[in-house]
């Protein structure tokens, strides 16, 4: 059809806006009100029908619910503010974003563009603020860009490695009326390429050093859910037996339970994938990035081992470790071409090594975390509780802190997508909005936000969300009275000078009964089980403050400045 | 056998590398290049910004110090915004480059104690202006013959300098013609999504 025949209509930015929107298949918006941005919500208004819009309390709680909703769904998450202080309270949510790569279009108003420059009335530069921290951003002032821009804002965030992107639109865009032409989703920019091109040779060389390995060794990342390659991922492991682990943005896409799962990675990640990667010939990494909380000092890791690289971003490859042989491309489509070329085959000897420190870790630290008898709760046996008590089939949407590790180590997750957390960022009040957006994004699943003490009072305004629109979420409050992850270090590196770590903090349950949710302590192992269970059975969002062990440290630890393979077990080997 | 791309082989003695980057024509990227560098403490030494062989395409010439790793690194972390093409890294012994300098000097000094014509001669420059207080030269060349003017004017009171960054041509290159019809090849067709809206305009587009 050529553009002419194109019938058209006159509208204003806004309903473009809307339009594109819907066009993109995005049934939920994420977002908080306010002058510059009013003339967008003004159309919303008329179409409650076609999109959900979520009334956040907080902007940074649209962002992370927007990514909640992204990484539990695999959809774009959607964002409104307005300008100023709206637009600058997201800041903290793109970041994060950012780094751990979602999927999140960000949609802020502006001031009249006229008044651009001026320090008018809640006019910042976001645009320039959010620079380093999205995949793209630009700003609109005239309503006939809407629609391109939109279009080529959603192809950004979701092709390729995923991002932010944000679009500022000043208010005079939203209310002009222009003749607008319909939707074209865009596919394609000339100076983009979200995916390099695969090259077999590279594919070819990988299978060969795979096929002559004796202690291959498999790292994977979240690149593998990026790319929805989980069945891909398994595929590989299974035709080559070669054990795997995993980032804990990874986790997930292997189901716990499988006997080549050999779990997590990095600074409190299991003792033996840490211990071996510094013994392993071959390490292939699977669309991860090598971050310093999983490599510990670059110069103590995996130096005897041929590295294979896995990845889409071909700016990840030789960034912090070097290469044998990378391998550029989405896992999706470089996977079962590897896994086609490489043999069947056990690796019976190599995986008794990981059977004999999993052991080792078992002992000293799994036994008395999962199943204590005496004494006060550990994290651990709680967070086994509840996934025994799902089945290992909930999302588990976790904070920042001792238990965010001990959701990495021991939820037991069997369904991809099944662990959300602020990886690269460390969002301290990530979980709770998060947690909201997984619901919308994954209403048919169990969603359990977990929580410290410190990180449940950042953004715990969003329990107005949920008292306003009813998402179905558990949340589950650890409260150690501390800043638990600090005060470990500060009691293993710095003489126990707990400075500023002990946090006071309200009766959750009151609070969460102001909001009209329902609650229980759990003060006692014995009243565990029933409470979760009650929990679980309650029809609406539920919470629980489980009191645990105050000094409890999350173990094994790869302290800081140390190689992988010098992970301790206790705290007298530091 | 297959070499670990050992971070050893490569150079590791900083040195000064050439950067071309070509992008879009977008408000605002330049910000988001130097950004890169910025956020690793890393220097912009030079930075130019100018049409290239194609139109609405642009290129940054933009020069640094560093090891090759580093570069390299870099390079692919700006070729990864959405708005730019490609970057090409450099040596000095792979482009040809060049600088202007323009030098504002009392007139009365020049007279009396230089040989204009020495200086001309001698360091490649022009008079650009001459007038009864001042005379402006102009020189092109690489720092060296550039400053080796600077020195020599210093003496005679020079009163305003300017350098501006530095432009290369790479030796080896064919442009980014071939490349950028390579990209455009991949277009696809739009598809147009219909818009149900437009037929029953009163529904949805009532204002
Ligand atoms: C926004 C933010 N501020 C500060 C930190 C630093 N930080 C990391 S973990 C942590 C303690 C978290 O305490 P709590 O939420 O009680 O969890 P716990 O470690 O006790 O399980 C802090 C302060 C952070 N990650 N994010
Ligand atoms: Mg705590």
């Amino acid at each position: 059809m050529s553009q002419t025949n194109i019938p058209s209509v006159q509208t204003t930015g806004s309903l473009a806006l809307l339009d594109a929107i819907v066009k993109e298949q995005v049934d939920t918006i994420f977002g908080y009100p306010g002058g510059a941005i009013m003339p967008i919500y003004d159309a919303l208004f008329d179409h409650a029908d076609k999109l959900k819009h979520i009334l956040v309390r907080h902007e940074q709680g649209a962002v992370h619910a927007a990514q909640g909703y992204a990484r539990a769904s695999g959809k774009t998450g959607v964002v409104f503010a307005t300008s100023g202080p709206g637009a600058t309270n997201l800041v903290t949510g793109i970041a994060d974003a950012m780094i751990d790569s979602t999927p999140i279009v960000c949609i802020v108003g502006q001031v009249f563009a006229h008044l651009l420059g001026t320090d008018a009335f809640q006019e910042t530069d976001i645009l320039n603020i959010t620079a380093p921290i999205t995949k793209w951003n630009f700003q609109i002032t005239d309503a006939q860009e809407i629609p391109e821009i939109i279009a080529k804002a959603f192809f950004i965030a979701r092709s390729g490695r995923p991002g932010p992107v944000l679009i500022d639109i000043s208010k005079n865009a939203q209310m002009q009326t222009f003749e607008y032409k319909g939707y074209t989703p865009c596919h394609y920019i000339r100076s983009y390429r979200p995916k390099p091109i695969v090259r077999p040779e590279y594919i070819e060389q990988a299978a060969q050093v795979i096929n002559q390995a004796q202690k291959p060794f498999i790292i994977f990342g979240q690149g593998v859910v990026l790319g929805n390659a989980e069945q891909e991922l398994q595929q590989l492991i299974e035709k080559s037996g070669i054990p795997a682990a995993w980032t804990i943005l990874g986790k997930s896409a292997l189901p716990t339970h499988h006997p080549l799962n050999l779990g997590m990675l990095g600074m409190h990640g299991n003792y033996a994938p840490n211990v071996l990667t510094n013994q392993c010939d071959v390490l292939i990494a699977i669309g991860m990035r090598f971050d310093d909380r999983v490599t510990g000092r670059l110069d103590k890791y995996a130096k005897q081992a041929k590295i294979i690289h896995f990845d889409i971003d071909p700016s990840e490859i030789d960034k912090n470790v070097a290469t044998h042989v990378s391998v550029w491309g989405d896992a999706k489509e470089t996977l079962p071409l590897l896994t086609e070329k490489i043999d069947k085959k056990e690796h019976t000897h190599w995986l008794e090594k990981f059977t004999e420190l999993n052991q080792k870790e078992y002992d000293t630290i799994i036994l008395p975390e999962l199943f204590p008898t005496e004494g006060e709760l550990t994290m651990g046996e709680v967070v086994r509780t509840l996934s025994d008590m799902t089945d290992g089939k909930a999302i588990f949407v976790s904070d920042v802190g001792q238990h965010q590790m001990v959701v990495c180590r021991y939820a037991q997750e069997k369904i991809p997508r099944s662990n959300i957390t602020s990886g690269g960022l460390g969002t301290m009040g990530f979980g709770l909005p998060a947690a909201i957006g997984a619901k919308f994004g994954a209403p048919e699943r169990t969603v359990i936000a977990v929580m410290g003490d410190g990180g449940a009072q950042m953004n715990i305004q969003e329990l107005g969300t949920i008292l306003q629109y009813q998402p179905n979420v558990k949340i589950v409050i650890l409260n150690n009275s501390f800043l638990g992850m600090v005060r470990q270090w500060q009691e293993l590196f710095n003489e126990k000078r707990y400075s500023f770590t002990d946090i006071m903090s309200p009766d959750f349950v009151h609070v969460a009964e102001g909001y009209g949710i329902a609650g229980l302590h759990v003060n006692e192992r014995s009243e565990l089980k029933k409470a979760v269970e009650t929990m679980l059975k309650h029809p609406h969002s539920f919470l629980l403050e489980i009191k645990v062990k105050k000094e409890d440290n999350v173990f094994p630890m790869v302290p800081q400045g140390r190689g992988v393979s010098e992970i301790v077990l206790t705290a007298k080997e530091i | 056998m297959i070499e670990r791309k050992s971070i050893n082989t490569y150079n590791m003695q900083k040195q000064e590398f050439t950067l071309s980057v070509y992008t879009e024509n977008q408000i605002g990227l330049i910000n988001k290049i130097a950004a890169m560098f910025s956020r690793r403490k890393i220097s912009l030494e030079s930075l130019n910004s100018s049409p290239s062989e194609i139109e609405n395409i642009y290129r940054f010439t933009i020069v640094v110090t560093e090891t090759e790793t580093v570069v390299k690194n870099l390079v692919r972390q700006i070729e990864k915004l959405v708005d730019v093409f490609i970057v090409y890294y450099n040596t000095n012994e792979e482009i040809i480059w060049q600088q202007m300098a323009l030098y504002k000097v009392p007139t009365l000094n020049i007279m009396r104690e230089a040989k204009v014509e020495r200086l001309l001669r001698e360091f490649g420059a022009k008079a650009v202006v001459i007038r009864e207080d001042y005379t402006v030269f102009e020189t092109m060349g690489q720092e060296k013959e550039i400053d080796n003017l600077l020195h020599e004017l210093d003496k005679y009171g020079l009163i305003e300098f300017v350098k501006s960054s530095r432009i290369a041509i790479i030796k080896n290159s064919e442009g980014i013609h071939k490349k950028v019809l390579e990209m455009e090849k991949n277009h696809p067709i739009p598809e147009h999504i219909h818009n149900e809206h437009l037929s029953q305009r009163n529904m949805i587009f009532d204002v």
